[in-house]
């Protein structure tokens, strides 16, 4: 357990050596986010005030963190393995006495968690004080929320490993991570909130891991799913969690037997 | 006796390599059964592509084998990839196992952790590799900022951090200039005889082999040709030794008995001649050319495993 601890921390300080990457990335994220707010707004008010369920204040909240969390929900499909199977240098993760899959996420997470400081924090600050946006209510939706937001990030770190471990079989996965790219950011709910898709749409991406990395941990950090529907997107994360972690242990056991190590 | 530390028996892997739009099969190693003692220092030669890195994978627990069975440590190599990882320390000369945006010092103490070594055993240990591998001067340096000669030493570091029992080098002095491969080498020996650690090479440098092992294992096209010392190979192949004769006057190439002429630098003034120690000696060959020309200076050089491998290969047939 230490060992995964020390992991978790060597992805915090690997991540905190780009301080420049991370200041370029919560300037994107501020840009999109008024971008946003310029259409969703008029989205809201076109429809007088409440569009779905959202007025303007849920939408800005649902705007900010979403933008917040771009830095740690990986919805652009790259991995550290994806790279170390192409050049190779995955037989050095074989060499360790370590979980290849475990380890991978673990960094992973690490990344994500460090990327909450420079880029969600400030992103959601500067969207508070622009424009203002809801809040949970109470320790419990708090508590909640942020149980949510633990669980996205390892659903993602757990998911877009999969695309990576395709490459023991493809070694190159370059195709698949702009699939993920571009279905992943759509189905997550980054670029409109889920319950505005058509119904058959919102049953679609329910059928996927990515809402689950994104949008219900935005429902709940915002306070707009409250209760009961609360614990059910939690206990959607759940299965959720389970099936992508275990998904990602057959596939490096059988990736294992395919591996055919690139470059010597 | 004791278990030895690596026995292999008929292990075999084939790659499947796209050639075209057809797939083949290539055997990168075949019938390979070997047995090395907890101790030994055995070097493993062969050229480029002669399965000796797809050996070590397979001997690691990287790499399944297609055929065969390996057993490295008395483990089972893919089933207990995790314990073994524990017992054996390896060096890939083309890869690092260090984390590029991290500095040395945080490096080791990941590994430290990633081997659950207790925080008194890290100390120790990181203080020895660090005085002996003389690191101390970049320890805080990012990995990516350091030297090729600086980085390998901390690579050597990090593979030898826990305490391994079997340590394996994979081109270790590869691209290292002279000095640094020397010490590279004088602390590989000296870490062996104070841990009496096991030590498996693969490497294309001479002075590597003659300087550290006692033992030579020579793979042709996936299988074992050779196995015993570097003089009984040297022998077996016959590999010549080659007089370098600087002369005193500019000379036609000179005809010697048991000797064949390689070459003339600046006019005739410097000649290469090649001899078979089994038929002549170099005093001889010397003697004879003196009887014919004033020597001013002379060198004797002996055959490299380059040499060897090529007349073991013609030998058989490729």
């Amino acid at each position: 357990m230490r060992t995964y601890w020390r992991l978790l921390l060597a992805g915090i300080r690997r991540q905190s050596t780009y301080r420049l990457a991370a200041l370029g990335g919560l300037v994107a994220n501020t840009t999109f986010g008024l971008l946003k707010v310029a259409v969703l707004f008029a989205a809201v008010r076109a429809a007088g005030g409440q569009l779905r369920g959202y007025d303007v204040g849920a939408m800005s909240a649902y705007i900010w963190l979403s933008q917040g969390l771009l830095g740690s929900v990986n919805l652009n499909g790259r991995t550290d393995l994806a790279d170390r199977i192409k050049d190779g240098s995955v037989v050095v993760d074989f060499l360790r006495p370590l979980d290849v899959h475990a380890a991978a996420i673990t960094t992973e997470l690490g990344r994500s968690l460090f990327n909450l400081v420079p880029r969600g924090l400030p992103t959601l600050a500067i969207g508070v004080l622009l424009v203002g946006m809801d809040v949970p209510h109470g320790v419990t939706g708090y508590a909640l929320g942020a149980a949510a937001l633990l669980l996205g990030l390892v659903i993602s770190g757990a998911t877009v490993f999969l695309v990576g471990a395709c490459g023991f079989w493809l070694v190159e996965t370059r195709g698949l991570q702009v699939f993920y790219l571009v279905l992943s950011g759509f189905l997550a709910g980054l670029f409109v909130p889920i319950s505005l898709f058509p119904d058959w749409l919102r049953t679609t991406a329910a059928l996927t891991p990515f809402p689950s990395m994104l949008m219900y941990p935005v429902d709940l950090l915002s306070g707009r799913v409250v209760g009961a529907a609360a614990l059910g997107l939690v206990g959607q994360q759940l299965v959720w969690l389970v099936l992508t972690l275990a998904a990602g242990q057959a596939m490096t056991r059988a990736g294992r037997h395919k591996l055919e190590v690139q470059g010597g | 006796m004791s278990e030895p530390i690596i026995e292999t028996d008929a292990l075999g892997r084939d790659f499947s390599v796209r050639d075209g739009l057809r797939r083949r099969t290539v055997v990168a190693v075949d019938d390979l059964s070997l047995r090395v003692e907890a101790g030994e220092s055995v070097g493993y030669i062969g050229a480029n592509g002669a399965g000796k890195s797809t050996t070590i994978k397979m001997l690691t627990g990287i790499l399944v084998p297609t055929r065969g069975a390996a057993r490295t440590c008395g483990l089972r190599p893919v089933a207990d990839r995790r314990r073994l990882a524990r017992e054996v320390g390896v060096v890939f000369g083309q890869r690092s196992q260090l984390w590029w945006d991290l500095s040395v010092r945080e490096s080791f103490s990941i590994l430290a952790a990633i081997h659950g070594l207790s925080p008194e055993r890290e100390r120790r240990r990181t203080d020895e590799l660090v005085e002996r591998l003389e690191v101390g001067e970049f320890l805080g340096t990012a990995v990516r900022q350091l030297s090729l000669g600086q980085r390998m030493r901390a690579e050597v570091a990090a593979a030898l951090l826990h305490s391994p029992r079997l340590v394996i080098l994979d081109e270790p002095t590869i691209g290292l200039d002279v000095l640094s491969k020397q010490r590279l080498r004088e602390f590989l020996l000296a870490e062996r005889a104070a841990h009496d650690t096991t030590l498996l090479l693969t490497t294309h440098d001479m002075g590597d082999v003659e300087r550290l092992c006692d033992r030579v294992l020579l793979v042709d096209r996936g299988r074992l040709v050779f196995d015993g010392t570097l003089t009984g190979l040297s022998r077996t192949v016959g590999a010549q030794r080659v007089l370098v004769v600087d002369l005193a006057e500019p000379t036609p190439d000179l005809a010697i008995a048991d000797t064949e002429h390689l070459g003339s630098e600046a006019g005739g003034l410097r000649q290469r001649l090649a001899f078979d120690p089994e038929h002549t000696t170099a005093a001889r060959v010397l003697a004879a050319v003196t009887e014919r020309v004033e020597v001013r200076d002379l060198a004797v050089e002996e055959p490299d495993v380059e040499d060897v491998v090529r007349r073991v290969y013609s030998a058989r047939g490729r």
